[in-house]
């Protein structure tokens, strides 16, 4: 009984704001979110069948110039998918191109291998961080490094692609595997890589992508890289 | 509820109720893409079409939304067009989309967008509340461009990208810098409230003076 009229007191100051309803049933409640979230997925995914092949096409273009960046001197490259533990230039048939690492294997212009490049993505300060590098398998010397995919912290995190002192470090063609030092700490080792003063996290990131990467493929690369059939 | 003219409905967003130096709400996209020109109008750009798609669709839906889901309805709704803005800038402007990062999904919580469906979408009909988003988007935009503006030309020394002052300007680094957002919302409120504070004492004057 006196619960019953707490109740309706409560009810009562609401009423006044929309007097044309009662309050609706919960069948109606979810129905009403059901059928708008249906419709809500729907246009999504409209949208997104039109626009996935532009994205998909211009992160190709940027992975293609990135190859050419971080490998200096190529010519042109070829990608290389991992198909049971050897590298082939061909899928499996039937098999989709997203599932399989690859690495890309550049040439110069008397058809010589003069550099792998490797994209790889390790958890970073924020997120995953996407790296490619380059490297020499003859002299085992990186080539080169660029940051694909980043959201480290803006100012600080983000030094890793911002800051051009630390990029051209990779550029300098450091042996491997990469020790990160603070600035002024090295021995002036060739391995050294002087990390970003605040953004120590973020560049240690992508020196340990750089070794991971070298460690995982490594050994698959000495095994030799298979001859182009086609040229 | 106070009755307003369509005009009215338009005008009050832009400036005497404008979102971001007046009412104060997405401050957080206010402060954290304003760090040039550019990220400031794409910012603008997905957010004004995020209100004003929301905001004819919350009107011309409203009947059919029961009170007790209307923010989850609305929160559905104004999701979904982030999410397409997300994709469009995606797809169409890839370096703006990977420059605004996080703060892209991010519009989904802008208080100014859900504000305006509860307060006037959700109550008017969809002439009025287009009228009523444009307004507000345009605010935005205007409020986000100044304190672009602002950081951009201290902190880099350019505008949209276009060098001012030549090589030897040596940029204020701060200003694009968290901090300058503050900094610059700070100063743009001192101004406005100075500005305020005279037109009222003006207004003053003249009423002390003919009466």
């Amino acid at each position: 009984m006196n619960e019953e009229t707490t109740r309706k007191d409560a009810g009562t100051p609401e009423t006044p704001e929309v007097p044309e309803t009662k309050s609706a049933s919960t069948f109606r409640l979810v129905a009403t979110l059901a059928i708008a979230g249906a419709l809500a997925g729907l246009l999504i995914v409209m949208v997104n069948q039109h626009t996935k092949p532009i994205i998909d096409e211009y992160k190709a273009e940027q992975l293609r110039i990135a190859v050419y960046e971080v490998l200096p001197g190529v010519e042109r490259y070829n990608t290389y998918y991992l198909v049971n533990d050897s590298l082939s230039l061909t899928l499996p048939e039937g098999a989709k191109e997203s599932e399989f690492k690859r690495v890309y294997v550049g040439y110069d212009t008397s058809n010589e291998i003069r550099g792998v490049a490797i994209s790889r993505g390790e958890s970073g300060f924020q997120d995953v961080v996407m790296v490619i590098f380059g490297f020499d398998p003859s002299t085992g010397k990186l080539t080169g490094m660029k940051v694909l995919d980043s959201k480290e912290t803006p100012g600080l995190g983000d030094k890793i692609f911002k800051d051009q002192v630390f990029v051209d470090q990779f550029f300098a063609g450091p042996e491997t595997p990469l020790v990160g030092v603070k600035i002024g700490a090295g021995k002036g080792n060739p391995n050294e890589i002087d990390t970003i003063t605040g953004a120590t996290i973020s560049s240690k990131v992508v020196i340990d992508i750089i070794n991971h990467g070298l460690e995982e493929w490594g050994p698959i690369l000495e095994k030799g890289v298979p001859q182009e059939s086609t040229q | 509820m106070r009755k307003t003219t369509a005009s009215q409905d338009f005008i009050r967003g832009i400036w005497e109720e404008n979102p971001v130096l007046i009412q104060m709400l997405g401050l957080c996209p206010a402060l954290a893409v304003t760090n040039s020109v550019k990220n400031a109008l794409a910012m603008s750009a997905a957010t004004f079409f995020v209100i004003c798609c929301s905001s004819v669709l919350v009107s011309s839906c409203k009947r059919f939304i029961p009170k007790e889901v209307r923010i989850s309805a609305y929160i559905l709704v104004i999701a979904t067009f982030v999410t397409l803005a997300d994709m469009l800038l995606q797809a169409y402007a890839p370096v703006q989309h990977k420059e605004l990062g996080a703060f892209i999904a991010l519009i989904v919580v802008n208080c100014m967008i859900l504000g305006r469906q509860e307060a006037f979408s959700a109550k008017n009909n969809v002439y009025r509340s287009l009228l009523d988003a444009i307004g507000t988007g345009i605010g935005f935009t205007i409020a986000l461009v100044m304190m672009g503006g602002f950081r951009e030309i201290l902190g880099t020394g350019s505008f949209l990208e276009f060098s001012l002052f030549g090589p030897n300007f040596e940029p204020w680094v701060i200003m694009v810098l968290p901090a300058g957002g503050f900094l610059t919302l700070g100063f743009i409120l001192l101004a406005m409230g100075f500005f305020e504070q005279r037109k009222k004492a003006k207004a003053a004057q003249t009423a002390e003076a003919s009466s």
